[in-house]
C-alpha cells in the first residue's frame, strides 16, 4: 500500500484535472440541456458512428477510469477523516479502488466489444 | 507508520464529534469539495449507462433518453452539475498552489496559472459541445 501511494495521488490529480475539464459540459449537455429540450440530442446514427472510432472509445475510457480513481482516492480520505473510521482503513481501501477497478475494467470491455 | 490503536492510556484524546466539519464555514466547504468526488463518479456511471444504450441499439437509446428525462434523474444529475461545478471551480483555483511554475527565474503569478487553467476549460468545454452536438 505504501508503494502505491505516489501512484494513487498521480491518478487522484489526473482523474481530478480532467473531471474539472470535461465534466461539467459532458453533464450539462447529456442530464440537463438534451432532457430539458434545449438542444437536439444527436442522430442515433452519427453517435453510432463517433463510437465505432478507436480514438472515441479511448477517448472514453479515460473519460470513465481515471475521475473514478478521482473519486475513490478523495472519498477514502473523507470516510476517515469525515466519520473517524480509521479502523476500517482496509475495508475502505478495498471499496473505494476496488470500484475504480472494476468500474475501468466494465468501461474497457463495454468498448473493446463495440 | 504505526498502526491505528483504539486506546492508549498514555496518551489524552479527546473526542471529537462526527459533526466536527459543521463548526466552522470553511470546515463545512472542505467536506462539501471532498464529496463533490461522490458526482464525478456519478458522472462516470451515467456516462456507462450511455455507452451501454448506444451500443444496445436505437430503440434502447430512445429509452436512455427518456429515463435522463424523469424527474428524480433529472433532480440527481441537477445537483450532481452543481457538485462537478464546484469541483472544477475549487480544483482550478488551486491549481496555482498545486504546481509552481518559473519562467526566466521568476514565479509566474498564480493569477495568470489559474486563468490559463480557465481559458483551457472554456476551450475544451467548446470543443466537446460541438463534437457531440453536431450531426
Amino acid at each position: 500500500m505504501q508503494k502505491a501511494t505516489p501512484l494513487l495521488w498521480l491518478l487522484f490529480s489526473a482523474g481530478g484535472t480532467l473531471a474539472a475539464l470535461l465534466y461539467p459540459v459532458h453533464l450539462a449537455l447529456v442530464g440537463l440541456a438534451i432532457p430539458l429540450g434545449l438542444v437536439e440530442p444527436a442522430a442515433y446514427e452519427s453517435l453510432r458512428t463517433l463510437l465505432a472510432h478507436p480514438l472515441t472509445r479511448l477517448y472514453l475510457l479515460v473519460f470513465v477510469s481515471l475521475p473514478l480513481f478521482h473519486w475513490a482516492h478523495r472519498f477514502r480520505y473523507t470516510l476517515y477523516d469525515g466519520l473517524q473510521l480509521k479502523h476500517l482503513t482496509p475495508l475502505i481501501v478495498a471499496l473505494c479502488y476496488g470500484t475504480a477497478l472494476v468500474g475501468t475494467a466494465l468501461c474497457a470491455w463495454m468498448l473493446w466489444t463495440v | 507508520m504505526s498502526r491505528h490503536t483504539a486506546f492508549h492510556p498514555r496518551w489524552y484524546r479527546p473526542r471529537v464529534s462526527v459533526w466536527w466539519w459543521l463548526e466552522k464555514r470553511a470546515y463545512a466547504l472542505f467536506v462539501l469539495r471532498e464529496t463533490s468526488s461522490v458526482f464525478v463518479a456519478l458522472v462516470a456511471g451515467t456516462t456507462l449507462l450511455q455507452v451501454r444504450a448506444v451500443k444496445a441499439g436505437p430503440e434502447a437509446y430512445a429509452r436512455f433518453l427518456e429515463w435522463l428525462g424523469t424527474p428524480p434523474v433529472l433532480a440527481v444529475h441537477a445537483l450532481a452539475f452543481a457538485f462537478v461545478l464546484f469541483h472544477a471551480v475549487t480544483w482550478f483555483n488551486l491549481a496555482p498552489k498545486a504546481m509552481t511554475l518559473r519562467l526566466g527565474g521568476k514565479k509566474v503569478p498564480d493569477a495568470v496559472i489559474a486563468a490559463a487553467n480557465y481559458a483551457g476549460w472554456i476551450l475544451a468545454s467548446a470543443l466537446v459541445a460541438f463534437l457531440m452536438l453536431r450531426d
